[in-house]
C-alpha cells in the first residue's frame, strides 16, 4: 500500500502522522511550498521577529525520516485517476494506491486594476512572506484591504516595523459579518488605539502604478480618495487552491466535493482541509471551513479510514480562536453575528474595553448555545460539555468560574458578569463555583 | 524608540564604560602600614623584601604591574621564611607563608595599598557608574508603561543583542569555556590535573551517550539564528564572562570596584566590602532595575507581576540585606532561602561549626536548613511544583527572570539538548551528594580519605567547577549566547532534586486547553528551559516536565489562550494521560 498526500499543511501532515501511528504502509507527502511542515498561522511572527522560520516548524527535521514519512518538494501538475498516478513538475511520475488531497487555499482576487503590480501581495504562502520582507525596507505606508483575520494580522505585521498602515474594510465595523456588533466595535476601537488608519465601509477602487510597474498608491472606490503607499496587502478571504483540477473528472464546486467520509467521486481519492467542500454539512456548519482545527480533525479522520476503519467526519462542536492585536478571542458553539429570533443572549463588557463575555441560549428550551469571549480565556472542555449536554443557561452562569482559564492571579469577573446577567434578564442566579482544577476535573468526569 | 529611551541607553553604556574604566584608575603604593598583613613575622619579612626590591613607597599606575612585583616580593619572603628556623613557641604553619596565604596577601594588599580617584571619593564614582546606569536603565524602561498592555516581542530576532548565535559561534564559546575552565582548573588545584581529566572524561561520556549511541537522529543541527551575527550579544556575553572570571579567580584586579562600594557595606554591616559584597550589591541592583522592566513588559499579566515582585523581594531582603544585618549583629552570615545542594557549603565544617557555636539562632539556622531540604522541598513542590522555588524565590532564578528575560528565547529546544540536560543535571546532583557525604565524613571522623576520594580536594573542585565556573561563568555569562537558564537547566543540583519531585509526585502541571493550539511555537520559543511546550500543546497533553520552573511565560505568550499553570490532586498520577486534541478515540473506532 502506498498512500500519497498532496499538501504538507496541517491537514495533510495530521493525516500522515496518524496513519503512521495506525499502520506501516508507505506514506509520501508532496508539497511545492516548503520541504517541511510549518505552522501557517504563525507566519506573522516570523516577520515580526518573534520567531525564526525554524521555530514555526512543529517537528525537528529528522522527525520525518525517523517516522518513515517520505517528503517530496515538488508541484503536482496532473492526476490520472484511472491509472492512479501523478505527474510531478520535476520528479516525474508517481503512482499511488490511495490519494489524499490536502491542497489548502489561495488568496482571493477580485480583478482589481493593478492587482498584479510589484508590491501587491496576499498573505498565505511562505512566498508571500518573502515578498513582504523584500518590500519592507524603506516602506513608509502599506494599505491592507479586507477586514478579516488575515488582514488584521498583516496590518499588525507592518505596524511592528513602524510602517504606517491604512486598513480598508468593506464592512461598517471590523469583521462584523462574523462578530456581533459590540465585539466588532471593541476591536475597531482597539485597532484605532493602535493608530492604524482604519477606514470602514469602503472598497478598493484600483491600485495605482508608480510608473515602474510598482505600487504607487490606491484609490478608494466610494470617495475617489488617493492614498499613496508602497505596498498593498490583499486579504479579501481565501478559496480552495484547486484551479488545476477544475477541468478533470474530479467533482468540484468551490472546493473538492466530498461526502461525509471525505471521499471524492474518484476511487481511493480523499480531500481534506481547506480544499474540501462537504456536500451535506451538519446543521449550522458551512461546507468549507478553512480553519486549522477542522483541517486537523479531517486529517485524523481520513487516516483512520485508510488504516481500515471507514470513519465519518464529525466536526464536533464549533470552536475557534484568534488574536486581534492585543485582544484574544475565543468562541465556543454557535455565535452568529445576528442570531435568530429563538436565541437569547447576554453581553458583558469590561471597564477597560478590552474584555467581554457573551453567552447565547435558546429562549424556549433555556439551554446554552454559545460563548463569545474577548480578553478572557475559557476552558474548551468545560464549554464543550455544557454545550453538548444542552445545559440550562442559569446552571452555566452559576458555575461560570469552572470555565475560567485565565492565568493565576488574574482578576476574575464572574461575580460582575452574573450580577449583570441577573439584572438584564431578571434572574436570580447565584454564582457558586470557584476556579479550581479539582472541581473542573470532577465536573468533566460527571455524567 | 523615543528620544528618552535613546538617552537612557546612552547613560547605561556610559555608566558601564566608566565602570570598566575605573579598573585602570587604581594607584597602588606599598607603604609600611598599608600591607594588610596580620602576622608580624610575615609583615617584617615582606617589608624587607619590598625594600630590597625597591617596591616600597613606589607608586604603581597599573594593577598588573603592581601585582606582579608584589607577588615577587611575597614569594621571596615566603622562600626566606621557609629556609629560616622557626622561633621557639611559634607553630610552623603560623611562621611560614603557605601558598594559599600568598593569594590572600595579594588580595588584601590590592585593597590596602590602593589610592586614586575611587579611594578619594567612592560615592562619587558609585553614582557616576552604577548610579548612571540605573538612571539610564529606568529612563529606557519606564516609557514601556505607557504602551498598550500586551506581548512585546516585536523585533527580538532582528536585534543584534537578542537573536542568539549560530552553531559555529555557539560551539566556539562552549569549547573555549570548557577548555579554559579545565585548563585553569589544573592551576587552581595546585597542579593536580586529574580533576580536570575526570571531568573531561565524564563530559566525553555524556557526548557519547547523546550523540553516538542508539538510534541515529541524523539531521543538520538547528542553526540558532538567521543570517546576521549577534555582535552585541557576543560582546555582552564576553563582558559578563570576563566579569565572572575576575570576580571569582582574580579579585585582586578589581579592588577599585570593591573600594567603590565600601561605604555602602560599612553602612549596612559595619564591615569593609569584599568582592562578595560587591557582587551581591550589583546583583540586587540589577534585579531591581530589570525587575521594573519585567513588570513593565508584562503589566497585563498579574502572575508575572507578582512573581517578579517575589523574586526581587527574596533577593533584596533574604539574600542581600538580612545576612549583612546578621553580620552586624555578630550572628552567622546566613541566607535563609538558600537550600542545599544549591547552597553547597551548608554542610562544610566551618559552616557547621559557626552555626553550632552561635547559640539558639545558629541552631535554628541549622535545623531550618536541614528541614528545608528534607521537608520543605518535597512538601511545597508537591503542592505547587518546583516553581515555588525556581521562579519565585531563588536568586539564580531571579536574575535569570529579570536580567535574563531578554534572552529567554535562546534556549535550545532540540531533543539532543534535552538528552544532554538529563545527564548533566543529574551528574551534578550526584557530584554534590558525593562531595557532601565526603565532607560530612571528614567532619565526623576527622579523616579526609573516604574510599579513594580526598574530601578536601573534592570540595575544592566542586566549588571551582560547579560553584564558580558552571553557576557563574556559564550560568550568567552565557545569557546572551545560549539563554538565561543554562545553569538552572543543565547544572543546578537543587533544580534536579525539585524536578524529581515535580515529575513523580506533584499536583502541578501546565494544562492544555482542549484543541485550541495552532502549533505556532511561541510557547516553545519563549520557554527558557528549552521545553518544547508545543509538542505537548498540539496533542493536547498536559505538560509535566521535571525542568519546568513554572515561570508562566508560555501561558502569557500563547496567542490562543491554550496554556495554564495549575495544581490539582484529583488526577495526580494520570496527569499526562489525556490527549485532548485527539479527535477520534481508537476505542470508538475499534482499531484492527
Ligand atoms: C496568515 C494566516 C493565519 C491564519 N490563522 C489561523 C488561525 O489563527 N486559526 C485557524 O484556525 N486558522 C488560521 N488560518 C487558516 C489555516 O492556516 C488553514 O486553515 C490551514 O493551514 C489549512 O491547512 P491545509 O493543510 O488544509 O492547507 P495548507 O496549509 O494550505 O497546505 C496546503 C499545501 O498544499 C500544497 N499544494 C497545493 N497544491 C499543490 C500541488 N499541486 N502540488 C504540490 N503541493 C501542493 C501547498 O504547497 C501547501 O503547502 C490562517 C491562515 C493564514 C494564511
Ligand atoms: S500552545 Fe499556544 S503558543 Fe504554544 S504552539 Fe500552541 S498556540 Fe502556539
Amino acid at each position: 500500500m502506498h498512500t500519497v498526500i498532496i499538501g504538507n499543511g496541517v491537514s495533510g501532515i495530521t493525516a500522515a502522522r496518524t496513519l503512521r501511528k495506525l499502520s506501516d504502509q508507505r506514506i509520501t507527502v508532496i508539497s511545492y511550498e516548503t520541504e517541511h511542515f510549518f505552522s501557517r498561522t504563525a507566519l506573522m511572527y516570523v516577520y515580526m521577529g518573534h520567531m525564526r522560520f525554524e521555530d514555526i516548524k512543529p517537528y525537528e527535521d529528522w522527525f520525518w525520516e525517523k517516522n518513515k514519512i517520505d517528503l517530496i518538494k515538488d508541484r503536482v501538475t496532473s492526476i490520472d485517476f484511472e491509472s492512479k498516478s501523478l505527474r510531478l513538475d520535476a520528479t516525474g511520475e508517481l503512482s499511488y494506491d490511495s490519494l489524499i488531497l490536502a491542497l489548502g487555499s489561495k488568496g482571493n482576487r477580485f480583478g482589481w486594476p493593478g492587482q498584479d503590480l510589484q508590491g501587491v501581495s496576499g498573505l498565505y504562502h511562505v512566498q508571500d512572506l518573502e515578498r513582504m520582507e523584500q518590500h519592507s525596507p524603506g516602506l513608509e505606508r502599506a494599505v491592507v484591504v479586507g477586514g478579516g483575520l488575515i488582514g488584521i494580522e498583516m496590518a499588525e505585521m507592518f505596524a511592528s516595523r513602524d510602517i504606517d498602515v491604512t486598513f480598508l474594510v468593506r464592512e461598517t465595523n471590523y469583521w462584523n459579518n462574523v462578530l456581533p456588533e459590540e465585539e466588532s466595535q471593541m476591536i475597531s476601537d482597539h485597532i484605532r488605539e493602535h493608530h492604524f488608519d482604519l477606514r470602514l465601509g469602503v472598497n478598493l477602487g484600483e491600485i495605482i502604478d508608480n510608473g515602474q510597474g510598482q505600487v504607487g498608491g490606491v484609490v478608494i472606490k466610494e470617495s475617489g480618495e488617493k492614498i499613496p503607499c508602497g505596498f498593498v496587502g490583499l486579504t479579501p478571504g481565501v478559496s480552495p487552491n484547486i484551479g488545476w483540477l477544475k477541468e478533470g473528472p474530479l467533482e468540484t464546486n468551490r472546493g473538492i466535493l466530498v461526502n461525509a467520509h471525505l471521499e471524492t467521486n474518484q476511487p481511493d481519492v480523499y480531500a481534506i482541509g481547506d480544499c474540501a467542500e462537504i456536500t451535506e454539512p451538519r446543521p449550522g456548519r458551512r461546507p468549507i471551513e478553512a480553519v486549522w482545527y477542522t483541517g486537523r480533525m479531517m486529517g485524523e479522520t481520513v487516516a483512520h479510514t485508510l488504516a481500515g476503519n471507514r470513519t465519518a467526519y464529525d466536526p464536533g462542536i464549533w470552536f475557534n480562536s484568534a488574536k486581534f492585536l492585543d485582544i484574544e478571542y475565543q468562541v465556543y458553539g454557535d455565535v452568529p453575528a445576528r442570531p435568530g429570533e429563538e436565541i437569547g443572549q447576554y453581553f458583558w463588557k469590561g471597564p477597560d474595553g478590552r474584555k467581554s463575555f457573551r453567552i447565547l441560549f435558546h429562549k424556549e428550551h433555556g439551554h446554552v448555545t454559545g460563548f463569545n469571549l474577548l480578553g478572557i480565556r475559557f476552558r474548551h472542555e468545560v464549554c464543550e460539555k455544557w454545550l453538548r449536554d444542552q445545559t440550562p443557561v442559569d446552571q452555566v452562569m452559576s458555575n461560570l468560574a469552572l470555565a475560567n482559564f485565565d492565568p493565576e492571579f488574574y482578576r476574575m469577573h464572574e461575580e460582575e458578569i452574573v450580577a449583570g446577567y441577573n439584572a438584564a434578564l431578571g434572574r436570580q442566579v447565584r454564582h457558586r463555583a470557584k476556579r479550581n482544577l479539582n472541581h473542573v476535573l470532577k465536573f468533566l468526569k460527571s455524567k | 524608540m523615543i528620544i528618552l529611551q535613546k538617552i537612557g541607553l546612552g547613560l547605561v553604556v556610559t555608566g558601564i564604560v566608566l565602570f570598566t574604566y575605573l579598573l585602570t584608575q587604581g594607584r597602588y603604593t606599598v607603604t609600611e602600614d598599608a600591607l594588610g598583613v596580620a602576622s608580624s613575622f610575615h609583615q617584617e619579612s615582606i617589608l624587607d623584601k619590598a625594600r630590597e626590591a625597591g617596591v616600597l613607597n613606589h607608586t604603581y599606575h597599573s594593577s598588573a604591574a603592581f601585582l606582579s612585583d608584589y607577588k615577587g616580593v611575597i614569594t621571596a619572603a615566603q622562600a626566606d621564611l621557609a629556609s629560616s628556623p622557626v622561633p621557639d613557641g611559634i607553630a610552623e604553619w603560623d611562621y611560614k607563608i603557605g601558598d594559599w596565604k600568598v593569594k590572600e596577601y595579594l588580595q588584601s594588599a590590592s585593597r590596602s595599598c590602593l589610592s586614586g580617584p575611587v579611594k578619594e571619593n567612592p560615592l562619587k564614582w558609585l553614582l557616576l557608574t552604577i548610579g548612571l546606569a540605573i538612571l539610564g536603565g529606568l529612563l529606557y524602561i519606564l516609557p514601556a508603561f505607557s504602551k498598550i498592555p500586551g506581548i512585546k516581542h516585536d523585533g527580538i530576532y532582528h536585534s543584534s543583542m537578542k537573536r542568539g548565535l549560530k552553531l559555529p559561534q555557539r560551539s566556539f564559546f562552549l569549547l573555549a569555556t570548557v577548555i579554559g575552565v579545565l585548563w585553569y582548573g589544573i592551576t587552581y588545584m595546585s597542579g593536580q590535573w586529574f580533576h580536570s581529566l575526570h571531568t573531561l572524561l565524564i563530559g566525553a561520556l555524556v557526548v557519547y551517550l547523546v550523540y553516538f549511541r542508539g538510534e541515529k537522529t541524523a539531521a543538520a543541527p538547528r542553526s540558532a539564528s538567521p543570517s546576521a551575527v549577534a555582535w552585541l550579544g557576543i560582546v555582552t556575553g564576553t563582558y559578563l564572562i570576563g566579569f565572572y572570571i575576575l570576580l571569582y579567580w582574580f579579585p585582586q584586579y578589581i579592588s577599585p570596584w570593591i573600594e567603590m562600594v565600601d561605604p555602602v557595606s560599612r553602612s549596612i554591616s559595619g564591615n569593609p566590602a569584599s568582592q562578595w559584597f560587591l557582587y551581591g550589591f550589583l546583583y540586587t541592583i540589577i534585579m531591581l532595575v530589570m525587575g521594573v522592566r519585567m513588570i513593565a513588559k508584562y503589566r497585563h499579566n498579574r502572575y508575572q507581576i507578582i512573581r517578579t515582585l517575589s523574586v526581587v523581594f527574596f533577593q533584596t531582603a533574604f539574600a542581600f540585606l538580612l545576612p549583612e544585618i546578621l553580620a552586624r549583629l555578630n550572628q552567622p552570615y546566613y541566607d535563609f532561602k538558600n537550600i542545599w545542594p544549591l547552597n553547597y557549603t551548608f554542610f562544610f565544617d566551618w559552616n557547621l561549626s559557626t552555626l553550632m557555636s552561635s547559640g539558639g539562632l545558629g541552631i535554628f539556622m541549622l535545623v531550618w536548613g536541614i528541614a528545608l531540604v528534607l521537608i520543605g522541598v518535597p512538601v511545597i513542590t508537591y503542592f505547587y511544583g518546583k516553581r515555588w522555588y525556581c521562579s519565585w524565590v531563588c536568586g539564580c532564578g531571579g536574575l535569570a527572570e529579570t536580567l535574563g528575560d531578554p534572552y529567554r528565547q535562546l534556549s535550545d529546544k532540540s531533543l539532543k539538548a534535552w538528552k544532554i540536560e538529563r545527564y548533566t543535571i543529574h551528574a551534578v546532583l550526584v557530584f554534590a551528594v558525593v562531595m557532601t557525604i565526603g565532607v560530612l565524613y571528614t567532619y565526623f571522623s576527622g579523616s579526609s580519605r573516604l574510599l579513594f576520594l580526598d574530601s578536601n580536594n573534592l570540595r575544592t573542585w566542586y566549588g571551582f567547577l560547579i560553584g564558580s565556573a558552571f553557576a557563574g561563568v556559564v550560568g550568567t555569562g552565557f545569557y546572551p549566547l545560549m539563554g538565561n537558564r543554562m545553569w538552572c537547566r543543565f547544572g543546578c543540583p537543587l533544580a534536579a532534586y525539585l524536578g524529581l519531585v515535580q515529575k513523580f509526585k506533584s499536583r502541578f502541571r501546565i494544562t492544555v486547553n482542549g484543541g485550541q493550539c495552532i502549533s505556532c511555537g511561541n510557547c516553545s520559543t519563549y520557554c527558557e528551559m528549552g521545553i518544547d511546550v508545543r509538542h505537548y500543546a498540539q496533542r493536547g497533553q498536559d505538560v509535566v516536565r521535571s525542568s519546568c520552573v513554572g515561570c508562566g511565560v508560555c501561558a502569557a505568550v500563547c496567542p490562543r489562550g491554550v496554556l495554564r499553570l495549575e495544581n490539582g490532586s484529583v488526577d495526580i498520577d494520570t496527569r499526562t494521560e489525556p490527549l485532548r486534541t485527539i479527535h477520534i478515540r481508537s476505542d470508538e473506532v475499534g482499531i484492527l
